[in-house]
Formats: structure tokens, C-alpha cells, sequence
């Protein structure tokens, strides 16, 4: 079985937020809320100062604290590539979830149930790249199954420095920046 | 590194800055729900021990229906609170479509549908005059059967039972997400069962006729008031010395912005305050008053607020 994730260069990313508008236009994401967004970070002191650009989302954990505190099933970890979705028609509302993810990675939508980012199963469905992936101008995300030692993504990660954010968490999350 | 500047583009109503997806209805929730584990434990405890009797002394605060009937509202109320939080209100029955053993919350769903039936059969074991005439067979057909030291002592191990589950999940329902520091220990489970069980003996002698019984009430809950204490010094000195996470997350309430309301409104009024009280009424050097009770009842309220409010403050990447 697949086990999905994204491989992001962080050298190559420029911050524009293409992957922001992507999402947002292809997932029709409510005004004021989004499923990825870009963090800008300054390090250092002046004059040299170093600036880290992150494109951030759920990060579809391996050990997904947001499935195992959903009271109804709703938050699970879909059958083909590990993704974790939520079923709104099974979602009550509670927020734990939305306690449980350290990312901050998901919001309540105006309809009342807890959302977030899917890797855009339904795209990824139809063989195709997740809407931030394939409008990125500088080609700085990678989506594939990191489980194939063939993939880009598996070949990324062997062959370059990489981080994940908040490893110390405990959730084993499936996206990676390369350095 | 600690970023020198920090800027997301995330501007999720429920995390921008830290997270607040909880208001004033998971406290108040948790603090009725302790409360109910309280009165079940302690009435419970009486049956099951067998000095809830029949005929025993029905003026005993735990050996009246009074404060079973306490803790249906109790319950009621925070349930209500409950769902008053849920933002996807018309699917809430999909609760008890399923039971996830990995979901506290899922847990607390069914310990709360068993908590009702425990806290109606501590009613009709001793039914109110009302219940009586309106029902005259009826009450008397569950009594002529129920009414026996067997069964009775069945349905106080029941209500001990019930009561201890409902009070520890208050706590490992905010335990369980690891994602806040603050919420991260294992000290939390027994701290709110600690908490509500005192916050129910605080009620029971407060409302219980009977001097004796109030006596013995006031001891315990000296003690239940000294084990929190204890309790919250451990869990205090475990976050210090843990994690750099933890060590933020303890020092939200060591000198961070919820410092003055934790060390006055839980420890000092409602802690010490109530136990130096208790000590001097059990001592009789000063007469029974409501204030005692009344602070640790709000002793206990301040105490989920602060956690609730405070863990959502705390994050794995402190700023």
C-alpha cells in the first residue's frame, strides 16, 4: 500500500503563496481559512540574517493524534496512500482534533465540521499531483509514495539533508523540507 | 533556533496566535462533570458500605435522594454546556453509533449514558415524596425489589465505579492531546477526579442537615484538598523539569499570564483558604458556613478554566 507525502526544497521555495491560491481555488476553502500556508521565519542577527520559507499543511502523520481522539470515526486515515480525511457527515464538531494537531492544521469550516488538508485525494485519485504541487512556479514540491524506494520523493530524501517540523511531537509526520 | 521574526499566512480563526477552539462551555463542562463524579462517589460509597440503610437516618445529605437528584442536574447542565460547544450540532448522535477505545471523548459519550440510570436508581432507592404520590406501585414495586443489602451494595459499587471513570476522564479527555504541553501528564486524570470528588464532598456538607455526617465530610474533604496540593506540586515540578515545551508551559502559571489567577483563585481561595476554614470548623473554633464549600466549588471551576484556557495557550514550539 502507498504511504503518501511531500517532499518540499526550501531553497528553491520563494514564499509566493501559489500553493495558497491553488488550494484555495481548487478545494473552494472558505474566506479567512486555509488548508496550507507559507511561514516566513528570520534567524540571526544583523546583518546576517538568514530567512526560512515553509509551505505548511497537514502533515498526514503516521500517528495521526487527530484519528485517535475523534469520538466518531470521523477523522480517519484513508484505505489508499494513508492520507488522513475527515467525513463531514460523521464529524459532530468538538474540536478535538483541532486540539490534537500540533501543526494547527485544521479549522472548523463555517458549515460546522472540522477541516483541513486532503493531498487532494481527489485529484491524486486520477493519477494527477495535488493542486499546490502542480502550480508551484519554482517547482519546489514533490508528492509521491515515500513507502517506493523509486519514487522522487524516496530519492529526494536519500540523497539530500531534510527536517520535519516538530518531529519531537510523536507523530511521525510525512512532510519534509529539504535544506 | 528561535526565529528573530515570525510570520504565518495560516490566519485560522481557532489557532492564529495560539489556539482557542475551546470557550467557557469545556470548563464549566468539566467542572460539573467532576462535580457529578463527586456525588456519585460519595453516595455510592454510602451504599455500597451499607450506612445508607433503609430507614437509616434518611435526613443524611448522602442517604436522601436530594443529591442524586443534585447530580441529574449537574450532569444535565454540563451535557448541555457539552453541546453547546459542538459546532456540528445535528450529527452528535453519531456518538453512540460507535465506540473508539483510543478516544477519550468516546469513552466519556458511554460513561455518561451509564452515569444516568446509576444516578436514577440512587433516586427511586430512597424516591422523593413527589415521586412517591405520583407513582405510588411503581416506586414501591422497585423498592420491594431493589431495596435489599445485596442490590443495594451492587448499585454503590456501580456509582463508586461510575463516578471514579466520569472523574478521571475529565481529566484524560484533555490528557490525551499531547499536542499541548500543559495538558501532557498523566497527573491530570486523578488531579480533576481528586477535584471533583472534593468539590462534591464541599456540596454534600454544605447541604447535609445532619453534624455528624457533615464532620466526617469536612475530614475527607480536608484530605481530598490536601492530595490536590500534592498533586498540583508534582504536576508543577514534572513540567519544570521536563521538555523545554513543558518548562513554557509550566511557566504560563510560574510568573506568564495566568500566574495571579491560578496561585489566588485556586490555590490560596481555593485550596488553603477553605482547608485552613475546615480545619478550625472540625476543631470547633469556628461554626459551619457556606463559605468553606463555596470556595472550593469555585476553587474547582477556576481550576478547569485555567487548564482549558492555559493548555490552549501552550504549544510544542513555544514562542
Amino acid at each position: 500500500m502507498a504511504r503518501l507525502g511531500m517532499v518540499i526544497d526550501t531553497k528553491r521555495c520563494v514564499g509566493c503563496q501559489d500553493c495558497v491560491v491553488a488550494c484555495k481555488t481548487e478545494n473552494r476553502t472558505p474566506e479567512g481559512m486555509n488548508r496550507d500556508w507559507i511561514t516566513y521565519a528570520t534567524t540571526g542577527k544583523f546583518p546576517k540574517l538568514s530567512l526560512k520559507i515553509q509551505s505548511e499543511r497537514c502533515n498526514h502523520c503516521d500517528d495521526p493524534p487527530c484519528v485517535s481522539c475523534c469520538p466518531t470515526g470521523a477523522s480517519h486515515v484513508h484505505d489508499w496512500g494513508g492520507v488522513v480525511l475527515v467525513t463531514k457527515d460523521e464529524c459532530i464538531g468538538c474540536k478535538a482534533c483541532v486540539a490534537s494537531c500540533p501543526y494547527d492544521a485544521r479549522y472548523i469550516h463555517p458549515d460546522g465540521y472540522a477541516d483541513k488538508c486532503t493531498f487532494c485525494i481527489h485529484r491524486v485519485e486520477q493519477g494527477k499531483d495535488p493542486a499546490c504541487v502542480s502550480v508551484c512556479p519554482t517547482h519546489c514540491m514533490y508528492f509521491g509514495d515515500l513507502d517506493d524506494p523509486e519514487s522522487e520523493v524516496s530519492r529526494l530524501l536519500a540523497s539530500r539533508r531534510h527536517y520535519s517540523i516538530l518531529p519531537e511531537a510523536g507523530t511521525k509526520p510525512r512532510i519534509f523540507y529539504l535544506e | 533556533m528561535t526565529p528573530r521574526e515570525f510570520v504565518s499566512t495560516a490566519h485560522s480563526p481557532l489557532t492564529d496566535g495560539h489556539l482557542h477552539a475551546w470557550g467557557w462551555e469545556i470548563p464549566v463542562y468539566l467542572f460539573l462533570g467532576g462535580l457529578t463524579a463527586g456525588i456519585l462517589v460519595l453516595s455510592g460509597h454510602a451504599l455500597w458500605s451499607g450506612r445508607r440503610n433503609r430507614g437509616a437516618a434518611p435526613s443524611f445529605a448522602l442517604a436522601s435522594s436530594g443529591l442524586h437528584l443534585i447530580g441529574l442536574g449537574t450532569i444535565s447542565l454540563g451535557m448541555l454546556a457539552l453541546f453547546l460547544d459542538l459546532t456540528h450540532k445535528p450529527f452528535v448522535w453519531r456518538l453512540y453509533l460507535t465506540f473508539k477505545p483510543l478516544s477519550p471523548m468516546s469513552w466519556g459519550a458511554w460513561i455518561l449514558l451509564i452515569v444516568y440510570p446509576v444516578l436514577m436508581l440512587g433516586v427511586l432507592l430512597d424516591p422523593p415524596r413527589w415521586l412517591r404520590d405520583r407513582f405510588p406501585t411503581a416506586t414501591q414495586r422497585f423498592l420491594s425489589f431493589a431495596d435489599r443489602g445485596a442490590i443495594r451494595r451492587k448499585i454503590g459499587m456501580a456509582a463508586v465505579a461510575s463516578g471514579v471513570a466520569l472523574g478521571i476522564y475529565t481529566g484524560v479527555l484533555l490528557s490525551a492531546l499531547g499536542a499541548r504541553p500543559l495538558w501532557s501528564s498523566s497527573l491530570l486524570g486523578p488531579l480533576f477526579l481528586v477535584s471533583g470528588v472534593s468539590t462534591g464532598a464541599a456540596l454534600a456538607h454544605w447541604l447535609s442537615p445532619d453534624a455528624a455526617e457533615s464532620d466526617q465530610l469536612l475530614q475527607l474533604d480536608n484530605a481530598l484538598l490536601s492530595i490536590e496540593l500534592g498533586l498540583l506540586a508534582l504536576l508543577l515540578i514534572g513540567f519544570s523539569s521536563s521538555n523545554e515545551a513543558q518548562v513554557a508551559a509550566a511557566r504560563l502559571l510560574l510568573g506568564g499570564p495566568y500566574t495571579a489567577v491560578f496561585w489566588v483563585g485556586v490555590v490560596l481561595l481555593g485550596l488553603l483558604v477553605p482547608l485552613t476554614l475546615q480545619l478550625l470548623i472540625v476543631t470547633r473554633r469556628i461554626a459551619h458556613t457556606a463559605v468553606a464549600p463555596l470556595l472550593v466549588l469555585s476553587g474547582g471551576l477556576i481550576l478547569r478554566f485555567i487548564f482549558v484556557f492555559a493548555g490552549q495557550a501552550s504549544h510544542w514550539a513555544p514562542p
